[in-house]
């Protein structure tokens, strides 16, 4: 359909082409350029020593992933069960903390976790400290959090939790209730009633959900680096570090995130074959 | 003999303090094509969602085969329900739509002598029995078609395939015709009555379109604010309406005021005519209905009543005439071209009068003052009603 109002995409068109298309393809040329300008292979070669990176990052995305999910799904249905007053106020609530600045919520994060931080100088006010040392015969001050793994993880899900949340609660919202009806006067009870029909009817809102979730959790530089204490470091860490850090190797950095970019682009069409028939899925 | 199969006792529904059924009392008869028949929030759709256990009554009892099931989930009715807008399920083809209920079965293992261990219903039944309904239906080659790949007649066949394929007592259908054209909603109406009959269920069916409800009913229940109006075959609810309401809503009619002066005797317009209805008291002041085509044109001088033609519209198999008597205006339908502003005369046989007690409906219809706006509102009826009717009665 050729539309008169077409030329007023041509801005957005510049824009996409500018800010981009074009750094894609200067990330391509840099990943297979030497740093004296000339065509190698080698940046990818180095990549190899990396590859417990690779494997870190997309553990710890895939188990924010995950964990995501478990806890956006059963909140995004059962929000889209109640009255349209709870609804404003439950999505007010989940938007909040993203009007709030991103490190300043990852940094409030560090305080809670920290050795001597609030979570810890609670457990010891509650007694919950001597109780665990009386129990395991240990004697420890505080419990390890920060600097940790599951720190990081807990910061991923904090963060990324509404980008869950939303694609898949505005999918169930939708809902045509007359199909549950149906679903129900054909004999289903309420377990057959989700496993065979809202279920399904969800998944584009699940499977934009989980890109949403997982493909910043997978890049991530600055919580890995807050929480995680950069002993346990990251792709994004590790692109940081070739760009500005002390490894400075911008055609590494480039090559690493070029193949960082297609395994994530691969992973996301083999999820959407894996949805297949819902194909307007990702992207809502 | 017709057997009982559906009681609603005493039902009354609120919601929010808005009273939607009152004492609301029917029987349903095994095999028979029941029509729920009214206007826009008369309960109509209320009642049937009653039935398909859907909405639970605030009073009042439902027996199923002579038991009651107030509290039984709609999964265990032996009742099926044909959504208004089929509610097809769009992530599954047709086959796995029609074939969903026969999959959430279970039923007795004929393997097992005690008779307490329950098996899904084998593939091969199931895949005989969606064959079956789709030849029913006659969509067979659609099995594999996902639902926004057919048109709407299709659609609503397959939601009528899905809901028959469970082989229920009842069939439950909510206005399924009302989001087709013209032409498709006609096929579909034989079309639904052959069904019917073919598979011998007991059919409920909502509508706001007397016509549909004329063509394919058993028995009408016509309907208005929550209380039953009438029950009766098309023909009772046509030739007999009970009062002016029902009269009104059937077809078309002139409802007058007349005094009964005794069995088979009205007077209207203070001249007396013979009739066929009885057991009214003596001078009792009643609604009188004459059908606009049972009333023949003669010349003045034979006239029982004379009036003057105000509007005529040709309508292709007759005339529609307004007929001024004495400032209130009557509809005839007839073959003969009156030219307007011409006198006519016109004669009632006994059998096209029909006599109503007076009731609260009374003096609201059945006068065609104001025609033209009406007749402009009647070809826009269908139009507007389906737009009307899809969004109340939630």
């Amino acid at each position: 359909m050729k539309n008169k109002l077409s030329h007023l995409a041509i801005p957005y068109v510049i824009w996409m082409a500018l800010f981009v298309v074009a750094p894609i393809i200067m990330v391509v040329i840099y990943a297979f350029s030497s740093a004296d300008g000339g065509f190698t292979l080698a940046n990818f070669s180095k990549i190899g020593t990396y590859a417990v990176v690779f494997g870190r990052s997309f553990k710890l995305a895939l188990i924010a992933t995950a964990i995501c999910l478990l806890i956006g799904y059963p909140v995004s249905y059962m929000m889209s069960k109640e009255g349209p007053r709870f609804q404003r106020i439950a999505m007010v609530l989940i938007m909040l903390p993203m009007w709030m600045n991103f490190l300043l919520r990852t940094y409030s994060w560090m305080s809670i976790l920290e050795n001597n931080g609030l979570l810890n100088q609670l457990f010891q006010k509650i007694g919950l400290i001597s109780l665990y040392n009386s129990i395991f015969g240990t004697n420890i001050e505080y419990f390890h959090m920060i600097n940790t793994a599951g720190a990081v993880v807990l910061g991923m899900v904090y963060n990324y939790l509404p980008f869950m949340i939303l694609p898949i609660y505005s999918v169930i919202v939708k809902l045509d209730n007359s199909l549950i009806e149906a679903a129900r006067d054909l004999g289903a009870n309420s377990l057959n009633v989700f496993r065979r029909v809202i279920l399904p009817l969800s998944l584009p809102g699940v499977l934009s959900g989980i890109t949403m979730v997982f493909v910043p959790s997978v890049s991530t530089f600055a919580i890995s680096k807050m929480l995680g204490g950069g002993t346990e470091i990251l792709l994004g860490d590790l692109i940081e570090q070739q760009f500005l850090g002390g490894a400075y190797n911008p055609q590494v950095g480039a090559a690493i995130s070029l193949v960082m970019m297609v395994i994530v682009v691969i992973c996301m069409a083999v999820m959407n074959r894996f949805g297949e028939g819902e194909e307007q899925a990702v992207m809502l | 003999m017709a057997k009982e199969l559906i009681r609603l006792q005493n039902l009354c529904m609120a919601f929010d303090d808005e009273q939607v059924l009152t004492n609301l009392n029917l029987h349903i008869n095994d095999k028979e094509f029941l029509t729920l028949l009214g206007p826009s929030g008369c309960g109509k759709t209320t009642t049937l969602r009653i039935i398909g256990g859907f909405t639970t009554p605030t009073s009042g009892d439902v027996f199923f085969d002579g038991v009651r099931i107030n509290a039984v989930p709609p999964y265990q009715r032996q009742i099926n329900t044909v959504f208004q807008k089929y509610a097809l399920f769009p992530h599954l083809n047709v086959y796995e739509n029609i074939a969903f209920g026969l999959r959430m079965q279970k039923r007795p293992d004929p393997s097992d002598p005690t008779g307490r261990r329950m098996v899904k219903i084998p593939e091969e039944e199931i895949h005989q029995r969606v064959m079956e309904m789709l030849e029913v239906i006659s969509l067979k080659g659609f099995e594999h078609r996902k639902p926004d790949a057919l048109s709407g007649g299709q659609q609503q066949r397959v939601a009528i395939a899905r809901a028959l394929v469970n082989r229920p007592k009842v069939l439950l259908l909510d206005e399924p015709l009302a989001a087709l054209d013209l032409k498709l909603r006609k096929d579909m109406q034989i079309e639904l009555k052959r069904i019917q009959q073919q598979v011998g269920i007991t059919f409920i069916y909502v509508t706001h379109d007397q016509e549909e409800a004329l063509t394919m009913s058993d028995t009408i229940v016509v309907m208005d604010k929550g209380t039953i109006q009438q029950i009766g075959t098309p023909e009772d609810i046509y030739n007999e309406p009970k009062n002016a309401f029902v009269a009104d809503f059937i077809g078309e009619s002139n409802i007058i005021d007349g005094i009964m002066l005794r069995d088979n005797l009205v007077q209207m317009y203070g001249r007396q005519f013979p009739c066929l209805d009885g057991g009214f008291a003596p001078n009792e002041p009643v609604d009188v209905v004459i059908r606009p085509e049972d009333i023949d044109i003669v010349p003045v001088e034979q006239g029982q009543l004379t009036g003057v033609v105000t509007n005529v519209t040709f309508k292709g198999l007759q005339y529609d005439i307004i007929v001024d008597f004495k400032g209130f205006k009557w509809l005839i339908q007839t073959t003969d071209h009156s030219p307007s502003g011409s006198r006519i005369g016109i004669k009632i046989d006994p059998d096209a009068i029909h006599v109503m007690k007076k009731s609260k409906y009374s003096g609201m219809f059945g006068d065609y003052s104001s025609f033209s706006e009406e007749y402009e509102e009647l070809d826009n009826a269908g139009l507007a009603l389906d737009e009307e009717e899809s969004g109340d009665e939630e």
